[in-house]
């Protein structure tokens, strides 16, 4: 058993823009499940941030309780991060954002981690639209304790224990779009090449982000009769159309066929480029979206991609009127204006 | 992409880098896990049979497997296997039990070998055991051919070569020293089964500048005079000495002369320093023994005065090189430079000379006088007669001898036993899953990250003053095992079962060297440009699978992988595995 990774890389690995490789990005090595979908999304993460030049410290990871919540060690090693109780990684990052917003905000969780014991948590990090990436990593059970059924499990799926769930499943981006997420997607563990500009996307939005990566559990749920397996999302996911991310500082290289792509140019300037495939989905529109979302489900599909976006999203920060500089950098003169300006306010209220 | 043939033993054996490019295919990376299980004897026998010379080559070997070690390509410095060699040698126990058993009752063929170098040397170790009878005729007093005239003590002592080349003559080998051949007529009259001819490139060349004449006393031909030490015949030389040359002859003509009484001793070469011919390490040797070395100097006139020599003449020059990278080396128009001299030596090459071979046995010699012979079987036009080492087609090193000595006895054997020597045997291979738990390997497959460690050297001052005295002390066996842990192991192969693989990315997303890409397939040089990361080493191949479930193929670049084993650790269905290839050349005793 291997319990360091190689200092090695490959010696010609591209540097970004900061000068640095990939290896800059990446963790510990993983203990998960030889085979868990969920280290698989680590590397899209490390590839992602790598790719747009984030600096490493300029990023905080932040999670609950699962195998997916012990991701952050194996991704982001040079970033802030916090392991926090089962179902409570939003408040900790809600707490983390108003202190501090010139972080950027890097939620992982797990189907049970959200949709079971941190659902209250989701439904009103949503609602707030905190400015933060959240990423669930899907795998219809409670893949740390062995395996048992999550709230995700499709009704019908099996796992490895072998009897179909009885239950009626959330849908994780249906619930955040019903609660009035501004960026909604879905991908899978197994398609980088989806997955990759998605969190790039994500990481862009301004407001909260939702990412829900169908991630086999290799080990309790890939079985024949799962709705979460490899192969049953290969072969049943439907893609909303492809994904290309155009990052701010990027000249863009590659030539678009006019009319086939849909620009959208996020907050921070970069362009994202969706392609539309002869889908009904137009994905600036929440009612369009949800409907897609239920033919699909209706046809016993898995929408992929990209499923929502609100152009127009103001984060809390936006909200609350928040100040510009991060609350965690005001002292003692910014917080208490002093006597004369106490005397004023009591003036003007009498 | 067609799906790579692993079945060819070429392809797995290809990965193994230092024992591809090793001439004799020595199972490097075997015997460093041996050397760093503490299992020296293993290890040496491992390089015996392969390369008959482990305590020499651990001293001297060109080395041509450590410029093609993984090591340089994912770091800088190669693994240390010529030294480890060397440790092998130096810690194993008397081994002469090990060595094969030599029949009484002889099989009737008798074999006559001319020279007796490392060449002639093998094709007496791989035949002596199948019961051949072998007569072996050398000009010089021992056996060892020029390992034993030309290789200075310094970097061989007397005692290695010695034993190494006793294992050979103690097996029955009827060896006459001291005769100079000087006929294959009279050689091939005593109806021998095969002849083999390995008496090396013994001519050394040299310059007729103006001047000579009056100056032969003090002028001499390297090889002559390295010779001339080593047999006991020189012991000193001059205060002030010009070696002309920059191969590894002059580096071991100046280092000679350095004790020799040598005082101030410099190598003048003509061409930039860079372009010389001596190993990097055998100028860092001679450098740090404080002898300097004059580049871009071309030797123009040995300056005489009333009758004795007094230096030479220099004219000094600039290397161009035109689009081709053609060098030509033109003159700067500066003065000519002098050099004071006591002793000059020539070491600016060799050459064969065949003067005893009739030109009407059916032999046939090319425009430079060389003897035409088959590169696969080392026969000649006549097809009793062999040649081998560097008789066969020039000067080359103790390796390359050995390695043509092997293919020249399987060739003997053949012909003797009546078959073709076309037919080659088979390379003798093996492929074997390295998994014993889980995770769990038989090798060690943690990557040490250590730069390389250098070897030991004697004191200066002591070295110097004795012309027998070793100046490397070797690894001792701690550094021995810190340095054979660097090795990666590149014989553990990476095997990929397309059945098993459910496409879940792990071994991609584990990879530390980004080696692994699943993708639709495409012509190579178009694959090349889509793999997870550049793949520009064409030197190096791609391991391609057939096509999976979703219609892609896993590619692997063989180029930097480091053998750790983390893709088959976190490969769920095993469709990864570990297996320790191994691959034994054609030879007749192997
Ligand atoms: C100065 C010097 C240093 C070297 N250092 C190294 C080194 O560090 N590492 C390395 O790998 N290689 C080195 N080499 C090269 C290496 O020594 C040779 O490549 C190698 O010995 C060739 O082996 P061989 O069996 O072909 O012939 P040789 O070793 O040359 O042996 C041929 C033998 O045949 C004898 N012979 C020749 N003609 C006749 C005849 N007509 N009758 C009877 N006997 C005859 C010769 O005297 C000699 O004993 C060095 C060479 C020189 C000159
Ligand atoms: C408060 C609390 N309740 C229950 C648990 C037990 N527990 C640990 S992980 C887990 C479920 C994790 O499921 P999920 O978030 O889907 O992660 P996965 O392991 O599947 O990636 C549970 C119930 C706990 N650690 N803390
Ligand atoms: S139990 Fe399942 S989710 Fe957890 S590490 Fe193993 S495969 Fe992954
Ligand atoms: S790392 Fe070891 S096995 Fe690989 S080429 Fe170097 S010495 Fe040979
Ligand atoms: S052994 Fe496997 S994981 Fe290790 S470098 Fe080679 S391909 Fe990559
Ligand atoms: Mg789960």
């Amino acid at each position: 058993m291997s319990y360091q990774i190689p200092k090695f890389r490959h010696p010609e690995l591209p540097v970004n823009e900061l000068g640095y490789t990939r290896a800059a990005y990446e963790g510990a090595i993983s203990t998960l499940c030889a085979g868990c979908g969920h280290d698989s999304i680590s590397g899209a993460i490390v590839r992602a941030c790598h790719e747009l030049s984030i600096e490493p410290h300029k990023i905080a990871k932040l999670s609950g309780i699962g195998c997916s919540s012990k991701t952050p060690t194996y991704f982001l090693g040079n970033s802030h991060g916090f392991n926090s109780v089962h179902g409570r990684m939003p408040s900790v990052v809600t707490g983390a954002a108003m202190a501090n917003r010139e972080l950027l905000y890097l939620g992982v969780s797990g189907d049970g981690d959200t949709a079971s014991i941190g659902m209250g948590q989701f439904a009103h990090v949503i609602r707030r639209n905190l400015n933060m990436v959240y990423i669930v990593m899907n795998n219809g059970c409670y893949g740390l304790t062995k395996g048992q059924d999550s709230a995700t499990a499709d009704e019908g799926s099996a796992s490895k224990k072998g009897d179909a769930n009885p239950f009626s499943a959330i849908d994780l981006c249906g619930a955040a779009l019903q609660l009035g997420a501004t960026f909604v997607a879905r991908s899978f563990s197994g398609d980088k090449e989806q997955l990759i500009p998605l969190i790039k996307a994500a990481m862009s939005h301004r407001g909260f982000a939702l990412i829900d990566v169908i991630s086999p559990c290799v080990t309790f749920n890939n079985t024949p009769a799962s709705t979460k397996s490899y192969e049953f999302v290969r072969e049943h996911a439907e893609a909303t159309g492809t994904v290309d991310f155009v990052p701010m500082r990027k000249e863009i290289t590659t030539r678009y066929t006019a009319g086939a792509a849909h620009e959208v140019t996020m907050h921070d300037g970069s362009v994202l480029h969706l392609y539309k495939d002869a889908d009904k989905l137009d994905p600036f529109d929440r009612r369009s979206a949800m409907l897609a979302l239920m033919d699909h489900q209706n046809d016993g599909t898995v929408l992929t991609g990209l499923i929502y976006l609100d152009k127009d999203s103001r984060d809390l920060h936006e909200v609350l009127e928040t100040t510009q500089r991060p609350l965690n950098q005001l002292d003692e003169t910014d917080l208490c204006p002093g006597n004369r300006m106490l005397m004023n306010i009591n003036a003007s209220l009498r | 992409m067609k799906p790579t043939d692993t079945s060819n033993p070429e392809y797995f054996h290809k990965v193994v880098d230092c024992q591809y490019a090793c001439p004799a295919h020595t199972p490097v990376p075997e015997y460093i896990r041996l050397i760093a299980a503490q299992r020296y004897s293993d290890a040496y026998m491992i390089n015996w049979y392969s390369n008959v010379f482990p305590g020499v080559l651990g001293r001297t070997c060109d080395r041509p497997c450590e410029p093609a070690c993984r090591r340089v390509r994912v770091e800088s410095e190669p693994v240390a296997i010529c030294r480890l060699k060397r440790v092998a040698a130096d810690n194993k126990d008397d081994i002469r039990s090990r060595l094969p058993e030599i029949p009484q009752k002889k099989n009737g063929k008798r074999i006559a070998l001319i020279g007796a170098g490392p060449a002639s040397l093998t094709v007496a170790r791989d035949l002596a055991p199948l019961g051949y009878s072998i007569d072996i005729y050398d000009n010089q007093f021992a056996g060892g051919g020029m390992m034993r005239s030309q290789i200075p003590s310094f970097r061989l002592p007397i005692g290695v070569l010695d034993e190494e080349v006793n294992y050979i003559l103690d097996m029955g080998v009827n060896a006459t020293f001291d005769v100079q051949v000087d006929s294959l007529r009279d050689i091939l009259a005593k109806d021998y089964d095969a002849v083999f001819i390995g008496t090396g490139a013994p001519r050394g060349k040299g310059l007729n500048l103006p001047g000579l004449e009056d100056a032969r006393d003090h002028v001499h031909l390297g090889i002559d005079w390295l010779a001339s030490v080593a047999f006991e015949h020189t012991n000193r030389i001059g205060k002030r000495v010009l070696v002309l040359g920059g191969g590894n002859t002059a580096m071991d003509c100046c280092r000679t002369s350095k004790r020799l009484g040598g005082d101030d001793v410099r190598v003048v070469v003509r061409s930039p320093f860079e372009d010389m011919k001596a190993s990097p390490w055998e100028k860092e040797d001679a450098m740090h023994e404080g002898i300097p070395i004059y580049n871009n100097h071309v030797p123009r006139e040995i300056v005489v005065e009333g009758g004795a020599l007094k230096g030479m003449l220099f004219e000094k020059v600039e290397a161009h090189y035109d689009e081709d990278g053609k060098r030509s080396l033109v003159p700067t128009g500066e003065d000519l430079v002098f050099m004071e001299a006591d002793d000059v030596l020539m070491a600016i090459g060799q050459e064969n000379a065949f003067p005893w071979i009739e030109r009407d046995l059916g032999i046939e010699f090319d425009q430079w006088d060389m003897p035409v012979v088959d590169r696969v079987t080392f026969q000649s036009g006549n097809p009793r007669v062999f040649f081998g080492g560097d008789a066969a087609f020039g000067p080359e090193n103790i390796i390359t001898a050995v390695a043509h000595g092997h293919q020249a006895a399987i060739s003997i054997d053949l012909l003797c036993r009546g078959e073709s020597v076309a037919q080659r045997p088979a390379p003798r291979t093996n492929l074997a899953s390295q998994k014993m738990g889980v995770h769990e390997w038989t090798y060690d497959n943690a990557v040490a990250p250590d730069p390389r460690y250098l070897v030991p050297l004697a004191p200066l001052d002591k070295t110097l003053a004795d012309r027998k005295m070793e100046v490397e002390l070797g690894f001792d066996q701690d550094t021995g095992y810190k340095e054979a842990e660097r090795c990666l192991n590149c014989d553990v192969q990476t095997v990929f079962e397309e059945l098993r693989c459910i496409e879940c990315d792990a071994c991609v997303d584990i990879c530390p060297t980004d080696c692994i890409t699943f993708a639709a397939n495409g012509e190579e040089d178009e694959l090349r440009t889509r793999l997870s990361a550049p793949a520009g080493n064409l030197a190096q191949d791609l391991y391609v699978s057939d096509s999976l479930p979703t219609q892609r193929v896993m590619v692997k670049d063989e180029n930097v992988c480091l053998h750790c084993g983390l893709c088959a650790e976190r490969c769920p269905t095993g469709a990864w595995d570990m297996q320790k290839f191994l691959y034994n050349v054609n030879g007749t005793l192997a």
